[in-house]
């Protein structure tokens, strides 16, 4: 079974945003991390290995740093890693250039099954989706469950309000929800290993598209950080005292209940 | 030349959620501001008397596809068709709520139609040579980036609940238009084979007006109960840090932060929640906040519009009775 996982390398969930001088948001003081939920990606695609053999393949669009992601994902146990890395694909901001990269280098790699977390912790741009368009596949989102049985996959993915069961035609994307499974860390021999693995790099061109074709329909303008929040009213009191004063400032002066 | 706003109207069982109606209020007053054509699109079956209420909150049009194949919601018979209709229809802008639904079909649709979509927008801005400016938290909240497309149409969006008010109905009709519907037969290779639907009652997370929401500090799961009879009373949904998530006490999809779910509600109460970054970063846009924690150097009260510094377990029972009082 061929099975691509697609990570992206994001900042540390405990980054505090600066927006730089260039009115770019600044990344020189941050840690990189594989997105969370690509790891529940990972591992579902090596449990998926185990069970049935094949090779799992590891695909980024990212800038050189992103490499180290990469490896992350070999020293858990992907076979080798592909990185798009193009200076016309302005690597989070991008994200029509992105999807169409990422889908061209996965329909290069031949998979039955592709897998993507469920949302990337900074743009959170729906990718997987826009992945599985360019290609002309099925998508599951929000995957809590998921059965191979041949050519056909059943999957269960959370929506608002319960649960569904969706049966898929591979090949498919589905993106991984945390409840998925519990990702392994990798070992010593693992981190090892990886570093003989293959990571390919490739730019557009060598994918086969045009950078002016897969140009972003959407700009950025600017980047703004939210008004900071001021600490308000602490209410004194006895707890059923103070309880009570709230509810009063909750209805009159919030006007919120 | 492209011409009119459109709002995906999502409904279930017959019912419009209510992100969809703030969506149609707001896209109202930019499309009277730029005299533009609103349109709403309700796909399902069984639907028409949805056209009605849509007229009210104000669409001009309404594009009503009402088929057995749209009973229920899949990606790929929506996608089918809502592609086609934007395809002959040209519009120049074309909304979803950023629901389950919304994030599964816009990014569809928008790859179909050769364009982007902006995710999870919080703000809509009338613009003379864009159209529309977007700002879209990114960092789970943590920034915002306003984008715009210049000349790539329809420009398309997924909007928060709770962001627009909703306008006051008012007594109008639109001109329906019926829809024919036809599925691709590519579109057809993914199967609803089951839904598993919740206990109903509780309002979905992020389009709840008022969250409720548990930390470690709640110290069991049994201890909820007490976050459900507030939130009964309020109508409220019920959150939780990932501290309890991680402690097996509440499910992931009821997390609320960087790597669970964002929320804007108008009222947040946090219970026994220490105010970690991730956690910040999914509720701190809320209107209000309130905090109720034991420890007053808690990073929470630095947010918190109102503040208990109390035990949770003396101060959420009173504060429900007062509130049951004050709302009877
Ligand atoms: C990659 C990553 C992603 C993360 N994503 C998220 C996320 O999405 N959402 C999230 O919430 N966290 C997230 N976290 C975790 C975050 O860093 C914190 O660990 C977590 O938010 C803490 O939860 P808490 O406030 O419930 O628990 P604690 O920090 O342990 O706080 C418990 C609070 O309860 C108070 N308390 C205890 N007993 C009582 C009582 N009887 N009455 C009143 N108060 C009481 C205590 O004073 C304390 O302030 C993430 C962490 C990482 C590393
Ligand atoms: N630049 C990227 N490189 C590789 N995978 C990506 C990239 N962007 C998004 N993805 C994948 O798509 C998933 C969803 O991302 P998003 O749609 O941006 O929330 C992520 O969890 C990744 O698996």
């Amino acid at each position: 079974m061929n099975i691509v996982v697609l990570v992206k390398q994001v900042f540390d969930t405990e980054a505090k945003i600066v927006i730089g001088s260039d009115g770019k948001i600044d990344d020189s003081n941050v840690t990189l991390i594989m997105n969370p939920y690509d790891e529940n990606a990972v591992e579902e695609g090596l449990l998926l290995k185990e069970k049935f053999g094949g090779e799992v393949i590891a695909v980024s669009v990212g800038t050189d740093k992103a490499q180290e992601t990469l490896r992350t994902a070999l020293a858990m146990g992907a076979d080798r890693a592909v990185l798009v890395n193009d200076p016309a694909i302005q690597a989070a901001s991008d994200e029509f250039a992105a999807a169409q990269a990422l889908a061209k280098a996965v329909s290069g790699l031949n998979p039955d099954i592709i897998l993507t977390g469920r949302v990337a912790i900074d743009y959170g741009s729906k990718i997987s989706g826009r992945v599985a368009e360019a290609l002309g596949i099925p998508h599951v989102n929000t995957v809590t469950k998921l059965e191979i049985d041949g050519s056909k996959a059943v999957a269960s993915r959370e929506v608002d309000g319960g649960s569904e069961l969706i049966e898929v035609t591979l090949p498919a994307v589905f993106s991984a929800q945390k409840s998925l499974n519990n990702p392994r860390y990798p070992t010593v021999a693992g981190i090892m290993k990886a570093k003989k693995k293959e990571l390919k790099t490739a730019t557009l061109v060598d994918l086969g598209l045009d950078p002016a074709a897969v140009a972003g329909k959407l700009q950025i303008l600017g980047f703004s950080l939210p008004p900071a929040r001021k600490a308000g009213r602490k209410i004194d009191g006895e707890p059923a005292a103070a309880a009570a004063e709230l509810a009063k400032l909750l209805r009159g002066e919030a006007k919120v209940i | 030349m492209a011409k009119g706003i459109w709002v995906f109207v999502e409904q279930s069982q017959g019912k419009i959620r209510k992100v969809s109606l703030e969506l149609l209020s707001q896209a109202k007053i930019l499309a009277n501001e730029k005299g533009e054509e609103l349109a709403a699109v309700i796909l399902g079956q069984g639907i028409g008397s949805l056209a009605g209420e849509a007229a009210q909150y104000g669409a001009d049009k309404v594009y009503l596809a009402d088929d057995a194949k749209l009973a229920a919601y899949t990606t790929g018979a929506y996608t089918s068709v809502l592609a086609k209709l934007i395809r002959e229809n040209e519009p120049n802008l074309v909304l979803f709520g950023n629901t389950a639904i919304g994030k599964d079909l816009a990014p569809r649709v928008a790859t179909r139609a050769g364009v982007d979509v902006a995710i999870d927008c919080v703000g809509i801005e009338s613009d003379a040579a864009n159209f529309v400016n977007l700002t879209r938290p990114i960092y789970a909240g943590k920034a915002f980036a306003k984008v715009a497309s210049p000349s790539a149409r329809p420009i398309m969006a997924t909007v928060r609940p709770n962001i627009f008010p909703l306008a006051e109905p008012a007594a109008r009709e639109a001109n329906v238009v019926t829809v024919p519907v036809s599925v691709d037969e590519a579109d057809l290779r993914a199967i609803l084979k089951d839904v598993i639907s919740q206990a109903a009652g509780r309002v979905e997370l992020t389009e709840a007006n008022i969250i409720v929401s548990g930390g470690r500090g709640m110290k069991g799961p049994e201890n909820y109960v007490m976050l459900e009879d507030l939130a009964d009373v309020l109508g409220a949904a019920v959150g939780a840090s990932r501290a309890a998530v991680d402690s097996g006490w509440k499910e992931h999809k009821f997390q609320v932060g960087q790597t669970g779910k964002t929320v804007s509600p108008t009222l947040y109460i946090a219970c026994g929640i220490s105010g970690a970054i991730q956690h910040l970063a999914g509720m701190g846009s809320s209107k209000v906040i309130v905090a109720i924690n034991k420890d007053p150097e808690a990073n929470i009260f630095a947010v918190a519009d109102y503040g208990i510094v109390g035990d949770l377990f003396q101060v959420v029972p009173v504060l429900t009775e007062e509130c049951k009082k004050l709302m009877a």
